[in-house]
Order: C-alpha cells, then sequence, then structure tokens
C-alpha cells in the first residue's frame, strides 16, 4: 500500500552563532492511512523539530532544511511553495501542540477559533462552519455546545482547552494529524481521556497520527509502530511489540529499563550515565557512544540499518544478544 | 454543563462568556481617580460638542468698552483685551484642542499599530528597513517638519491634525513592534500558522487585538502630548489662527496680560491641566486594569 506520507533522509538543522546544530541528522519513516506512528524521545532528540520542519513551522533561519524528501501524497513538501503549504497546513494534515494552555487566542471566543480553518479551506459560509465547529466540539465530548462556542479560552480548564484543540484540528478531517505531545501539559485521567479521545476519532475517520511523545506509555497505548529517536537519528524502528518487548539496540533498552513500573519494586530508577550530547558537535558517529555500555571501535560511522525483524530495523553495530545493561529491560506484558 | 466552565466571573447573569475586555471594564471602574477622569474627560467632551447653542457670546464678539474685565455675573471667567467673552473662548479653544488631541492620535494609532504590527511580525530584513525608516525620521526635528508643511501647504487646522499624528505615530510603531515580536512566539499563533491561516489575517485577528492593551494606554499619554503640542505650535504662532482659539492661543495671549487680567491666564492653563491629569489618571487605570496579571481579581 502506498504511505501516505513518505519522509526519505530528513535532514534539519539550526545554523546558530554557536555552530550548525545538526537536530534532525538523516530521518527516514512512512506512515500509512489508519496508522498511529510514535516518535519517542528525550528532549533535544529531534522528534518535534522533525515533523514541524516538514510543515515549515520553525523559523527560518535559523533552522534549514539541508537535504531530505518527504513525500505526502506524491507531492514533495520540502519542495513545495509556501501558498501550496498552506493549503495544505490545517486542511489536510492537521497539528496539535503540547501547551492547550496558550494554544487559544485569550481575546477571541471558542465558536470563532474552532471555524477558522474551515473558514480558511473550506468555502462555506459563517453559518455552515459553526454548524460544524459545534458537531465538532460535540465529537470531542464538549458539552452544552451553544455555550461553549461562546465562551473565552480562559473559562476553560486545560483538559477541556486541548479537547478544543483537538476539535480545532479536526474540522477540515485531515488525513494526518500531527500530535506533539498532545497530554504532557495534562494530569493523568484528563490524559487517559485525551488519548481514547484521539483513538475513537480515529477509528471512525481513518486518518493517521503521528504522535511525539517522551512518555514511553502513551506511546505504548496508541502507536501501531514506534520510532525511537537520539540526538537526530533513527535508532530503531518497529511495531510497538517488538520496540517493546524485543528491543535490540542498546538505547532503547536502557531507556525502557529507566521507566518506572507498577510490577517492579525498585528503591532507585535505573538512568542512563550522562548527558545527551551537544548536537553542534556530533560529526559522522553515532551520538550515543559517550553513554553506550557497548560501543566500539566502528562507531565513529554511524551504521546502516540492520533488520531485526519483519519491519523491525534498528541502527547499532553491536551484535550482542540479551541486554548490555545491568537490570534487564524489557516490558513484561500485563497480568 | 455549566460546572465544565470554570465559575468566577466577575458578572453573575452572562450571556456567553466573559471577555477580558469585560473583565478589565469591571476593573477598570473600582479604580477612583480613573473614574473620575473618565467623567471629567466625558462631561468636558459634551460641553465642548454642545458650545455653539450654550455659549453665552459669539467666540469673535468683541465689546470694546469692557476689555480686560474681571469676573462678573455677564462674563463668568470676563474678558480678554478685545473685550471677547473668556469662558466662551475657552469652550470653543476645547472643541479644537480636543479635536486636534483625538485625530492627531487616531492618526497615529492607525499608522502605528499597522507598521509596527507588519514590521514584529514580517521579522528579519523588512522588519529591519521598515525600524531604521523609523529611526530616521525620528532624528527629524518635529518643529522643523511642522513649519516646512505649514510653508509648503498653507497654514491649515487639517493639516495640524495629520503633522501632529505623522509625528506621535513613530513611538506607538515600536510599541507596537515590540507586542508582535514576543506574540508571534506565542502558540496560538503558531497554532494558527499550523492551520494555513494567512499572514495577514494573522495579523490582524491575533496579533493586533493582542496587543491592543498597550495601545489603548499609551494612546491615553498621546492625547496630552499632542494636545500639549498644538499648544506649544499655538503658542509659537504656527498652530491655530486669530480669530479662532486653543487653549495653547488662549495660554500664550493670557500671559500677554497677567499682570491685568490673571484669569485670562489661569483659567485656560487650569484647563488644560485637569484635561491632561484626568487623561494621566485614565490612562494608568486603563494599564492597570487591562494588565492580564491584576485579571484573577
Amino acid at each position: 500500500m502506498e504511505p501516505i506520507l513518505d519522509v526519505r533522509d530528513l535532514k534539519a538543522h539550526f545554523f546558530t552563532r554557536r555552530g550548525v546544530v545538526k537536530a534532525v541528522n538523516g530521518m527516514s519513516f512512512r506512515l500509512h492511512a489508519g496508522e498511529t506512528l510514535g516518535i519517542v524521545g528525550e528532549s533535544g532528540s529531534g522528534k518535534s523539530v522533525s515533523q514541524m520542519s516538514l510543515l515549515r513551522l520553525l523559523p527560518s533561519p535559523p533552522l534549514k532544511i539541508v537535504g531530505g524528501e518527504a513525500f505526502f501524497r506524491g507531492k514533495d513538501l520540502l519542495r513545495a511553495s509556501d501558498a501550496e503549504l498552506r493549503a495544505i497546513r490545517g486542511d489536510r494534515i492537521s497539528v496539535i501542540f503540547q501547551e492547550p494552555m496558550t494554544s487559544l487566542n485569550p481575546y477571541l471566543r471558542i465558536g470563532a477559533q474552532v471555524v477558522e480553518p474551515l473558514l480558511v479551506h473550506r468555502k462555506m459560509t459563517r453559518a455552515e462552519a459553526w454548524h460544524e465547529a459545534e458537531a465538532a466540539l460535540d465529537r470531542v465530548g464538549i458539552p452544552a455546545t451553544r455555550n461553549a462556542l461562546d465562551a473565552y479560552p480562559h473559562e476553560f480548564s486545560g483538559g477541556m482547552r486541548q479537547r478544543v484543540m483537538i476539535a480545532m484540528a479536526l474540522t477540515t478531517r485531515p488525513e494526518v494529524l500531527i500530535a506533539d505531545e498532545p497530554t504532557t501539559a495534562l494530569d493523568v485521567t484528563v490524559q487517559a481521556q485525551i488519548l481514547a479521545l484521539l483513538k475513537d476519532i480515529q477509528r471512525e475517520t481513518g486518518m493517521a497520527i503521528v504522535l511525539i511523545t517522551h512518555d514511553l506509555g502513551v506511546v505504548a497505548g496508541l502507536a501501531d509502530r514506534v520510532l525511537v529517536m537520539y540526538g537526530g537519528r533513527v535508532f530503531e524502528e518497529g511495531s510497538a511489540e517488538q520496540v517493546f518487548y524485543a528491543s535490540r539496540h542498546p538505547y532503547t533498552m536502557g531507556l525502557l529499563r529507566s521507566t518506572p513500573r507498577l510490577d517492579v519494586d525498585t528503591e532507585v530508577l535505573p538512568s542512563i550515565a550522562g548527558v545527551p550530547p551537544d548536537l553542534a558537535r556530533v560529526g559522522e558517529g553515532c551520538p550515543f557512544f559517550e553513554r553506550c555500555p557497548v560501543r566500539l571501535p566502528q562507531c565513529s560511522l554511524f551504521p546502516a540499518a540492520r533488520e531485526f525483524g519483519s519491519g523491525h530495523v534498528g541502527y547499532c553495530h553491536w551484535k550482542g544478544e540479551g541486554s548490555p545493561w545491568e537490570v534487564p529491560a524489557r516490558f513484561v506484558s500485563k497480568g | 454543563m455549566t460546572d465544565a466552565m470554570a465559575a468566577g466571573g466577575p458578572v453573575e447573569e452572562r450571556e456567553g462568556g466573559v471577555s477580558l475586555w469585560a473583565d478589565a471594564w469591571y476593573r477598570l471602574q473600582k479604580n477612583r481617580l480613573a473614574v473620575f477622569g473618565a467623567v471629567f474627560l466625558a462631561v468636558e467632551i459634551v460641553l465642548c460638542l454642545v458650545t455653539p447653542w450654550i455659549a453665552p457670546y459669539e467666540f469673535d464678539a468683541q465689546s470694546l468698552e469692557l476689555t480686560l474685565a474681571p469676573p462678573s455675573a455677564g462674563h463668568w471667567l470676563g474678558t480678554d483685551n478685545l473685550g471677547r467673552d473668556l469662558l466662551t473662548r475657552l469652550l470653543y479653544g476645547g472643541r479644537i484642542s480636543l479635536t486636534v488631541g483625538l485625530l492627531a492620535s487616531l492618526v497615529s494609532v492607525a499608522v502605528g499599530v499597522l507598521y509596527g504590527a507588519i514590521a514584529g511580525f514580517a521579522g528579519g530584513k523588512l522588519d529591519n528597513a521598515m525600524m531604521r525608516f523609523v529611526d530616521v525620521l525620528y532624528a527629524v526635528p518635529f518643529v522643523f517638519l511642522v513649519i516646512i508643511l505649514m510653508v509648503y501647504f498653507g497654514k491649515n487646522i487639517y493639516l495640524l491634525f495629520v503633522a501632529l499624528g505623522l509625528t506621535q505615530w513613530l513611538t506607538m510603531a515600536r510599541i507596537v513592534r515590540g507586542q508582535v515580536m514576543s506574540l508571534r512566539r506565542k502558540e496560538f499563533v503558531e497554532a494558527a500558522i499550523s492551520m494555513g491561516v494567512r499572514p495577514w489575517r494573522i495579523v490582524t485577528r491575533h496579533l493586533i487585538p493582542n496587543s491592543l492593551g498597550p495601545v489603548i494606554v499609551y494612546l491615553t499619554l498621546t492625547i496630552p502630548s499632542v494636545v500639549l503640542e498644538e499648544a506649544f505650535l499655538s503658542f509659537l504662532g504656527l498652530g491655530v489662527q486669530a480669530p479662532m482659539a486653543s487653549w495653547g492661543t488662549l495660554i500664550s495671549s493670557g500671559v500677554e496680560v497677567m499682570e491685568v487680567a490673571p484669569t485670562a491666564l489661569i483659567a485656560p492653563a487650569a484647563l488644560l491641566s485637569l484635561t491632561l491629569f484626568s487623561l494621566n489618571f485614565l490612562g494608568d487605570g486603563l494599564r492597570d486594569a487591562l494588565d492580564p496579571k491584576g485579571a484573577k481579581d
């Protein structure tokens, strides 16, 4: 099946006074209709930048895309004109952001903001758009719709605002939804509601979701495929089962090991020693080298893809079995 | 259903939501000085509007046998050196001074807000070019500019509005640009960009409304400075021409006769000062009311 989004060797660098920060340094992935792709990684791993740069949402300069292709339904986003991209943004590819508290204009009523994508992208009358907005808010579970449309953002809680953002992103029925840490700013129960909501809507509309997060639990619950990023590179890619239960990459295993678990009693949560690399200084080698427990001489050159299993790909020179970490890393299936 | 909406707006039975504007209005009403300023200005404006019907005399009616008269029942504030009723001239002068202040300020807002918003949103080279142009204009001596305008286009009261407005928009543009530059990085603007909203719509719908707080405050500070500048220009003989009067010309002619008829100086000067005070109080109150940090009262 043709993927909706086919990104090949994307390189997005920030050109700063300190030097060239290689935020995304060769990333490839494919996204199919109806699929949820989880992108996980620490802060600064390039997971957000990669997606935002596809839609040209980052200030340029300093960001510059220095290589790669990104085909959306056969059209290269990286080479599209501003006007072409503007027509795609918010219509066929929508984004929801991390900060629901500040993502709404404080001076405009909720209704006026929810109809905005429709007014921009569809030749709709105000009344039609308003009608759609009511339906959209209804879909994300905001009751008393007429009242809600007349309210101002500060009258809503964080969870409600994130629902509004989702409603807004979905009014145009996009083919791809990029969710950049959609639940990070919300408390756990609201988080679960929002994720369930996204899942429901996906089942209904068949849209593809790119879920950017550093929360492995969120990815495990929602993603079909998972992409693990570190230092601007993809380290491992596979189905959620493959990555969580059969990871073969030292970084992924270290990451899983440092995830708190309810079924294991530990005094101290294991961590990966060291700090993420300065992306202005990484060369051609593996960015995880400094912190890796199994580094090898050939790690000064980033490895080519290696197939771990069907659709399970990793980027590591190490060919050992089991976990290189002291405490074995494995998600134990529930029950 | 309603508990889904955060309770606690100041207005109890509300239709729809309480906007930040309504909230600011509520807080402004609690500020006594600001309310005093607003009321004083409102009364003054109304009086000036109806002046032609309530003024006791014609503004240029002279009675040469009664020059420089002290206050009396016939002339509440006395007369000037040509025997013209001072109260009448004060009211007519207010029409000019307030119109100049208001119109010139509006010119400065219209030009400054748009210019600053575009520069701040565009950023980069365009912003740089636009702001250097502002710097150049800042360096042109204001009186010099007005004199040149007056010489080229003749002495004309409308020209005065334009000249004053065109010199006042510079600061406004800088303020709005600063506001817009910080707003531009706010999530809701990024969200609007991510929704494919056109730049022009982002400027007019998202950036300008959100920067209006400081603009309104600065506007109330611009009006007094324009009124003062008009007084200054009229004092120099570049502004309003006789027999018309503004507060500036009244003060200027009052100075000449202050030893014989002190009210001719005191009355217009006091009125001007009170007006400026009121505007400043109102501006101060608006600044506090529009400060979002105070919004939780």
